[in-house]
C-alpha cells in the first residue's frame, strides 16, 4: 500500500464537510467517521505490508532540484500513523457529543481544519526525509491555528499569538537552518538507518550544536523554555486539546525528534560524540519543573497540559539518551501516553459538558454523579503515572532501563521522582471525586447520575480500556518496535 | 517560431499605446491594452520556449548588422524576465479594470492605459535589447510612463511621490547614461557583446572603472536597493492600487536584470567581483537592507507602505544572492526575482481589494475584515506566507536556495541574518492577519457586518496569481532549473553561437 493513500481520506472528506455544512450535520459527521475508518484501514494495510517484509513507499516529488517530497513506511511511522488514525475516529465520535452538547460555533470550520491537520500528521508520520517532515510540521502548525483560536475573543487571540509565535519562530529560526545544515554537510535529507552524519566530518561540538538546533527547533515537543504554546492552546475546544494537543501535534514533535535521532544522527553518533550531554539536563529540568507547575494549576485542562509537557520530556529524554532501549521506550511512550492522556482530556471535556466545571477544586464528590467518567479518569491517571495495570508502566520501565544502559542512573532517578510528583498531582483528583462529599448535596440526599452524552462516554470507555489492553498485550507493538533498524 | 516575434513583442504594445489615446474611450482603451498585452505575453512565452529548446536568439532590428544596428539578444534570463513582466502586467491589467474606474477619472482612462502600455514596452525593451544605449532609451520610456502612472493616484500626495521618484529616477538614469557614455569612449561600441569582448582589452581602463561606478549607482537607484530606495515607499503607497501591483512585480525586477546583465555579461564576472570587489558593496547593502527594512515594515500601519518596505527588504535577499557571485547564489537571486514578483504583486492586489471596498489600508482602522472580505483576507494570508517563507510557498523555495548558497560559502552568519529577517516578516504579516481575523467592529453597523467582497474581476486575477505562486512553490524545480540555467549563462558570459539568423 502506497503511504500516499493515507493523505487521501482526510483531504477527500473536506469537500464533504464543507458541502454538508451545519444544516446536515449528521451527514457531515458521518462522512468524517467514514473517512476515519478508511484511514485506519489504509494504515492497517500498510502495517500488514510492513509485517510481510515489504517497504511501502510512495514516488518522489521534486520540490527542489535535489530535494524531494517522499513518503515511506518504517516501523515508527506505522505506529504513529495507526495511533493517530485510530484516535481520530474515536475523537470524532467524542466531538459529536461534545461540540453539540456544548453548542460550539463554526463547527464546519472546526472539522475542516481538524481533517487538514490529520492529513498533515499522516504526512509527518510517513515522511521519508527531513524536507517532507518539515513541510508537514509547518502545515500542522498553520492548520491547527484556527482550532486554537476557535472560540474567538481576546483570550483566544492572545493564545493564538503565543501558539503561532513560538511554533513558527522556533521552526524558522532553529529547525530550518538545522535541516539545511544537515543537507549541506551530508548531501542528503533522507532518513537512513544509522544516520547520515557519521562520515560528514562534523566535530563533536558542531554535532552538539546541530542537535540542539533540532531539539529546540521542534518546539512541538514542548521542551522548556519553548513550552508556553501548549498551555496557551488549551483555550481550544476539548476535542482539539485531546487529539491534537495530547496526541497528534505534540506527538509529531517528539516523533520527529525520535526519527531524527535514529535516522539522521544515528544513535551511535549521538552516544559516541556526547552531543546530547548539554541537552539531557534540559529534558530532566522540564520533567521535574513541569510536574511542579502542574501541581499548582487548579484548572483541570491546564494541569493536564503541564502534565503533557512533563511526559513529552520523558520522550525527549529517551531520544537524547540514544540507546536502543531508551529510544524504543520513547516510541512506546508515544502510544502509551497518547491513550492515557486522551482519556484524561476526554474526561475533562465530559465534566465540562455535563456539569460545567473546569476547576479541580470544584470536583468534590462528582465521582458519584459521573462514575464511568471518573473511573476512566482513574485508569488514565494510572497510565500517566506509569503504574500497572495501565500501559504507561511499560514505556517508563524501558526509558528508565535506557538510562541504566547509557551508564548514568541520574535520569532514572529523575524519572522515579517525577512518578512521585505525578501521583501527587493526578491521584488527588480521583480521590476528591470519589471520597469527598459533594458540597452541593444536602445531608442524606443521593447524587443523581449526570453523565456526559453517550458519544462522549463511549469514547472515554474505549480509550481507557485500550490503556489497560496495552498493558496486557503490548506484544504487537513491541514486535513493531523490534523491527526498527537502528544501524 | 516566427522570426519577427522578438520585434513584435515590443512593437505591438508600443503602437497600441497611441491607439488608446486616439480612441479616447475608457473601455476601448482597456480592451486595446489587454489585447496588446496578451499578444506580448504570448510572444514572450514562445520566445522563452524557443530559447530553452534551441538556444540564444539574436535578432537584428531593421536588418542592420550588429555593431552598427541595434540587436536584440535573448537568452534564458531575459526570456524569463519577459514572460514575468508581460504575465504580471496582463494579470494586473484585468484586475485594474475596476480599480481604475474607481480611482482615475473616466476622462483620463485612455491616458492611463496608454501610459501602462508604454511602461510595459519600456520594461520589456530593457529586458530584450542587446544594445547598451538602447537599454537607456527604454529605461527612459518606462520611467516617464511610470511617473505618469504614479501621478494618477487619488491621493494628492501621489504628486509629491511622483516628483521624488522623478528626481531620483532621473539621477539614476543619467548615471547610467554617463556610464554608457564612458564605456563608449573606452571601447567605441554600444553593442553588449562587443562591449564584453573589448572591455578587458580597452586601453583606458580608468574610463571603464568610472563607467562601472556610474552604472552601479544608477542601477541601484532604479532597482531601489538599500540605501538608494527612498523613492519607493511613497511611490508604492500613493500610486493607484493596480499600478502598485504592476510596478512591484516588474519595475524593480527589470532593473535587477539590468544589474545582472551589466555586471555579469558585459563587465564580466571576473572584473565585477574579482577586481572591483562588488561583493563588498552589494552584500553589506543587501544585509542592512533586508534587516532594517523588515524592521521598519513591522512598524508600518498602512498596509501598502508596509509592503513597500518589505519589497525593499526582499530585494535585499535577491541582491544578497547575486553578491554571493556563485552558481548557487545567483540561482537563488534569480529565482527570488520571479518568486517575489509573484508574491508581492498578489499581496498588493489583495490590499487593493481592501482599498477598493473600504477606501483605506490603515491597519488599526480595520474591523470585522474577515467577515466582510473573507476571500481577500485569505489571499493576503496565503501570499503573506510566501513572504515569510512557509513551505509549499515560493518564498520557501527561494529562502532555502539562498540559505543553502550562503552555507556553501561558509557564510553561516548570512544564513542566520536571513532567518532573523524572515522572523520579522512573520511578525509583520502576523500583525495584519491577526487584525483581519480577530478585530471585531466597535459598533455594529449594517455595512460592517455583511459580506462585501471585491468584484470577481479583481478576485479571479488575484487568485490566479496566487495559484501560479503555489504551483511554483510546490514544483520549485521548474523555476529553480530555469534560474540555474540563467545563472550558468550569466557566469559564462555571452554565448556566441546563434540559433538562427
Amino acid at each position: 500500500m502506497n503511504p500516499l493513500w493515507t493523505l487521501v481520506p482526510p483531504l477527500a472528506v473536506i469537500p464533504f464537510i464543507l458541502f454538508f455544512g451545519e444544516k446536515r450535520r449528521n451527514l457531515r459527521e458521518g462522512s468524517i467517521i467514514l473517512a476515519g475508518l478508511a484511514l485506519l484501514l489504509i494504515n492497517n494495510l500498510i502495517y500488514n505490508d510492513l509485517m510481510a517484509g515489504g517497504m511501502p513507499q510512495s514516488g518522489e516529488f521534486a520540490l527542489m532540484a535535489d530535494y524531494s517530497l517522499k513518503l515511506s513506511a518504517e516501523p515508527m511511522g506505522v505506529i504513529f500513523g495507526l495511533l493517530a488514525s485510530f484516535l481520530w475516529v474515536v475523537t470524532t465520535v467524542y466531538s459529536i457529543g461534545y461540540m453539540r452538547g456544548h453548542s460550539e460555533i463554526n463547527q464546519t470550520r472546526f472539522y475542516t481544519c481538524f481533517a487538514l491537520a490529520l492529513a498533515a500528521v499522516m504526512g509527518a508520520a510517513y515522511a521519508d526525509n527531513l524536507l517532507t517532515l518539515f513541510v508537514a510540521y509547518e502545515v500542522i502548525t498553520i492548520s491547527t491555528f484556527p482550532l486554537v483560536t476557535h472560540v474567538g475573543g481576546e483570550a483566544a487571540r492572545k493564545a493564538g499569538r503565543v501558539y503561532l509565535g513560538i511554533l513558527m519562530t522556533t521552526s524558522i529560526a532553529f529547525l530550518l537552518p538545522a535541516i539545511i545544515w544537515t543537507a549541506s554537510v551530508s548531501g542528503t535529507m533522507d532518513f537512513v538507518p544509522g544516520g547520515v552524519l557519521k562520515d560528514a566530518g562534523l566535530s563533536n561540538g558542531a554535532l552538539a550544536f546541530m542537535l540542539a538546533l533540532f531539539v529546540f527547533g521542534i518546539a512541538k515537543s514542548g521542551l522548556m523554555p519553548f513550552h508556553r504554546w501548549l498551555p496557551a492552546a488549551m483555550v481550544a475546544p476539548t476535542p482539539v486539546s485531546a487529539l491534537l494537543h495530547a496526541v497528534a501535534v505534540v506527538k509529531t514533535g517528539v516523533f520527529s525528534l525520535l526519527k531524527i535521532v535514529t535516522y539522521t544522527f544515528g544513535i551511535d553518533v549521538i552516544s559516541i560524540s556526547g552531543a546530547a550531554y548539554w541537552l539531557l539536563p534540559v529534558a530532566g529540568f522540564t520533567i521535574v519543573v513541569a510536574s511542579f507547575v502542574a501541581f499548582t494549576k487548579d484548572n483541570l485542562k491546564a494541569r493536564l497540559a503541564y502534565s503533557t509537557i512533563g511526559q513529552l520530556a520523558y520522550i525527549v529524554l529517551a531520544a537524547l539518551l540514544a540507546t536502543v532501549m531508551s529510544v524504543s521506550g520513547g516510541v512506546l511512550h508515544i502510544v502509551m501516553h497518547a491513550f492515557g492522556k486522551i482519556t484524561l482530556f476526554f474526561c475533562a471535556g465530559a465534566i465540562l459538558v455535563a456539569l460545567h466545571k473546569s476547576e479541580i477544586s470544584k470536583l468534590d464528590g462528582i465521582g458519584r454523579r459521573m462514575p464511568i467518567t471518573m473511573g476512566a479518569f482513574f485508569i488514565g491517571s494510572l497510565s500517566i503515572i506509569g503504574l500497572p495495570p495501565a500501559g504507561g508502566a511499560w514505556s517508563k520501565l524501558l526509558i528508565a532501563g535506557g538510562s541504566f544502559d547509557s551508564g548514568t542512573i541520574i535520569w532514572a532517578m529523575i524519572l522515579m521522582f517525577s512518578t512521585l510528583l505525578n501521583i501527587a498531582y493526578l491521584l488527588p483528583i480521583s480521590v476528591r471525586a470519589f471520597l469527598k462529599p459533594d458540597p452541593t448535596l444536602a445531608a442524606g440526599e443521593r447524587a443523581t447520575m449526570t453523565e456526559a452524552p453517550f458519544a462522549c462516554l463511549w469514547a472515554i470507555v474505549l480509550t481507557a480500556t485500550a490503556s489497560i489492553c496495552l498493558f496486557l498485550y503490548p506484544a504487537p507493538l513491541m514486535t513493531l518496535i523490534g523491527m526498527i533498524q537502528w544501524r | 517560431m516566427n522570426v519577427q516575434i522578438p520585434a513584435l513583442l515590443i512593437l505591438v504594445p508600443f503602437t497600441a499605446a497611441p491607439l488608446c489615446v486616439l480612441f479616447r474611450h475608457a473601455v476601448a482603451s482597456w480592451v486595446i491594452a489587454f489585447c496588446a498585452n496578451f499578444f506580448s505575453f504570448f510572444a514572450a512565452c514562445v520566445v522563452l520556449s524557443h530559447v530553452r529548446s534551441e538556444g540564444v536568439i539574436r535578432y537584428k532590428v531593421g536588418g542592420w548588422m550588429a555593431p552598427a544596428g541595434i540587436e536584440y539578444y535573448i537568452d534564458t534570463l531575459n526570456a524569463a524576465v519577459l514572460v514575468l513582466v508581460s504575465g504580471i502586467s496582463l494579470i494586473v491589467l484585468v484586475y485594474s479594470y475596476h480599480t481604475t474606474k474607481k480611482e482615475v477619472s473616466l476622462s483620463k482612462h485612455h491616458l492611463f492605459y496608454a501610459a501602462w502600455l508604454m511602461c510595459l514596452t519600456g520594461l520589456m525593451g530593457i529586458a530584450i535589447t542587446g544594445d547598451a544605449f538602447n537599454v537607456f532609451v527604454f529605461l527612459e520610456v518606462s520611467s516617464l510612463a511610470t511617473y505618469m502612472l504614479i501621478s494618477f493616484g487619488k491621493d494628492r500626495r501621489a504628486l509629491t511621490a511622483t516628483f521624488r521618484y522623478l528626481i531620483m529616477g532621473s539621477v539614476g538614469a543619467s548615471f547610467i547614461l554617463i556610464g554608457i557614455g564612458f564605456l563608449y569612449a573606452a571601447t567605441g561600441t554600444l553593442n553588449m557583446i562587443d562591449l564584453a569582448e573589448r572591455i578587458p582589452d580597452s586601453e583606458s581602463q580608468r574610463a571603464v572603472l568610472v563607467a562601472f561606478s556610474f552604472i552601479c549607482i544608477g542601477v541601484m537607484i532604479k532597482a531601489a536597493i538599500f540605501p538608494l530606495h527612498a523613492w519607493l515607499p511613497n511611490a508604492y503607497t500613493y500610486a493607484p492600487t493596480a499600478v502598485t501591483a504592476f510596478l512591484s512585480g516588474t519595475a524593480t525586477k527589470v532593473s535587477l536584470y539590468v544589474l545582472l546583465r551589466f555586471f555579469f555579461s558585459i563587465f564580466g564576472f571576473e572584473f565585477s567581483f574579482g577586481q572591483m570587489l562588488l561583493t563588498g558593496v552589494l552584500l553589506p547593502a543587501a544585509i542592512v537592507g533586508f534587516l532594517l527594512m523588515s524592521l521598519v515594515a513591522v512598524f508600518q500601519t498602512d498596509l501598502r507602505r508596509m509592503l513597500a518596505y518589505s519589497s525593499v527588504a526582499q530585494l535585499g535577499y535577491i541582491v544578497a544572492g547575486i553578491a554571493l557571485a556563485s552558481q548557487a547564489g545567483l540561482t537563488a537571486g534569480i529565482v527570488h526575482i520571479v518568486n517575489h514578483a509573484l508574491v508581492k504583486s498578489a499581496l498588493f492586489m489583495s490590499v487593493g481589494c481592501i482599498i477598493y471596498q473600504i477606501g483605506h489600508a490603515h491597519r488599526p482602522s480595520f474591523d470585522n475584515l474577515f467577515k466582510r472580505m473573507p476571500f481577500t483576507c485569505i489571499a493576503f494570508i496565503i501570499s503573506g506566507f510566501g513572504l515569510i517563507g512557509v513551505p509549499l510557498t515560493v518564498g520557501f523555495i527561494s529562502k532555502f536556495a539562498l540559505i543553502e548558497a550562503s552555507l556553501e560559502q561558509n557564510y553561516w552568519w548570512l544564513a542566520v541574518l536571513i532567518l532573523v529577517s524572515s522572523l520579522m516578516a512573520l511578525v509583520y504579516v502576523a500583525r495584519v492577519a491577526e487584525v483581519m481575523l480577530f478585530r471585531k467592529s466597535r459598533q455594529e453597523t449594517p455595512e460592517s457586518s455583511g459580506m462585501s467582497e471585491a468584484p470577481m474581476s479583481m478576485l479571479v486575477p488575484m487568485y490566479l496569481l496566487i495559484a501560479i505562486g503555489l504551483y511554483f512553490g510546490i514544483n520549485g524545480s521548474a523555476t529553480l532549473s530555469l534560474a540555474g540555467e540563467a545563472a550558468s549563462q550569466l557566469l559564462s558570459g555571452f554565448t556566441m553561437e546563434l540559433s538562427q539568423q
